[in-house]
């Protein structure tokens, strides 16, 4: 069948959905903007203003003496990144529950969903203020804005993505997401979906790759 | 047509529970492999064995984390069952997105080694 309708939308030429086309079509677009922010990362991440190092991975002097602590904790970004993964599962266990009608499921996995989106940003509210306290700032170096400017806008997303998924759950919870409306859902976990698949790439590149 | 059937039957177009959470499980390992490699390349636990794998460490995780990128679009996001436009207006911006990241990286690079050469 074609995605038509998801019902009680009006046939388009294309026979698919608008909606989800101009989800697909913003995501598209997605892709360009966080690739110029990738890039920009891995360009500048050896640029340093006060000289190259192994620093943040590990400790580093600089030539006026100043010693820079290794600062990556990765078994923390490794748990956020699991957790990232697994709401991807449970946003798709909650369109799956949608689909059927299930409420209570539906309420679980959204929720579940939200949890790990909230631990997420949690994590990178405490790595960004970590960071800080250890000396690296969005003015440091080069390293220092790229880094903070590619992860806070995947962060920034992920806190859109909370948000969007939230109001989704109270209207869940209103019961006023029925399987003839789960398409609501969908397009909420596609941008969901899309916030993963770009930690998937931002994860070793920026916390494994030294 | 009837908003359930409709409903329906875009359900079933779409994979089961179970595939759902064997990917999950997949992904998890994935991730797992990726951390592990680092560990034992660069982390606490190197090793002799680790000296051996530096050289592939970059590809082997950029290999991984692709096949996870793969996964999560073709069974999370749909791809494989859904239209191909869609796919279409996926893949198309990212092959320009990869090729952006490798051309500025490989520029980088040259202008690196060239200013280095003096």
């Amino acid at each position: 069948m074609t995605d038509t309708a998801h019902a009680g939308h009006l046939e388009t030429a294309t026979g698919l959905d608008n909606r989800k086309l101009a989800i697909w079509t913003f995501i598209g677009s997605e892709c360009l903007f966080f690739a110029t922010l990738i890039s920009n990362y891995l360009v500048h991440k050896e640029t340093w203003l006060t000289g190259p190092g192994p620093f943040p991975h590990d400790a580093w002097t600089s030539p006026a003496g100043k010693v820079f602590e290794p600062i990556i904790e990765i078994p923390l970004v490794t748990l956020g990144t699991a957790l990232l993964l697994f709401s991807s599962l449970f946003v798709v266990l909650a369109l799956a529950n949608a689909q059927r009608g299930n409420r209570k499921g539906l309420l679980l996995w959204l929720g579940l969903t939200l949890l790990c989106g909230v631990f997420f940003v949690g994590m990178q509210v405490y790595e960004f203020t970590h960071f800080v306290h250890k000396g690296l700032t969005l003015k440091t170096n080069l390293f220092g804005g790229s880094f903070f400017v590619l992860t806070g806008f995947h962060g920034t997303h992920v806190t859109i993505g909370v948000i969007w998924l939230f109001t989704l759950w109270i209207e869940a919870f209103r019961g006023k997401i029925p399987p003839a409306k789960s398409l609501n859902l969908e397009i909420a976990a596609l941008y969901w979906h899309f916030v993963d698949v770009v930690w998937v790439v931002i994860f070793p590149v920026v916390y494994l790759i030294k | 047509m009837d908003a359930h059937a409709t409903s329906a039957e875009h359900e079933r177009s779409h994979p089961s529970v179970g595939v759902y959470v064997r990917i999950g499980l997949v992904l998890f390992v994935l991730t797992a492999l990726e951390v592990g490699l680092y560990e034992f390349t660069y982390g606490g636990h190197a090793g002799p064995a680790g000296a051996a794998i530096q050289p592939f460490f970059v590809p082997l995780l950029l290999l991984l984390s692709a096949g996870k990128f793969a996964l999560v679009a073709m069974f999370y996001m749909h791809l494989k069952q859904d239209h191909r436009l869609f796919t279409g207006v996926f893949v198309f911006p990212l092959i320009i997105a990869t090729v952006l990241i490798l051309g500025l990286v490989v520029l980088e690079a040259y202008h690196f080694a060239f200013a280095r050469a003096g």
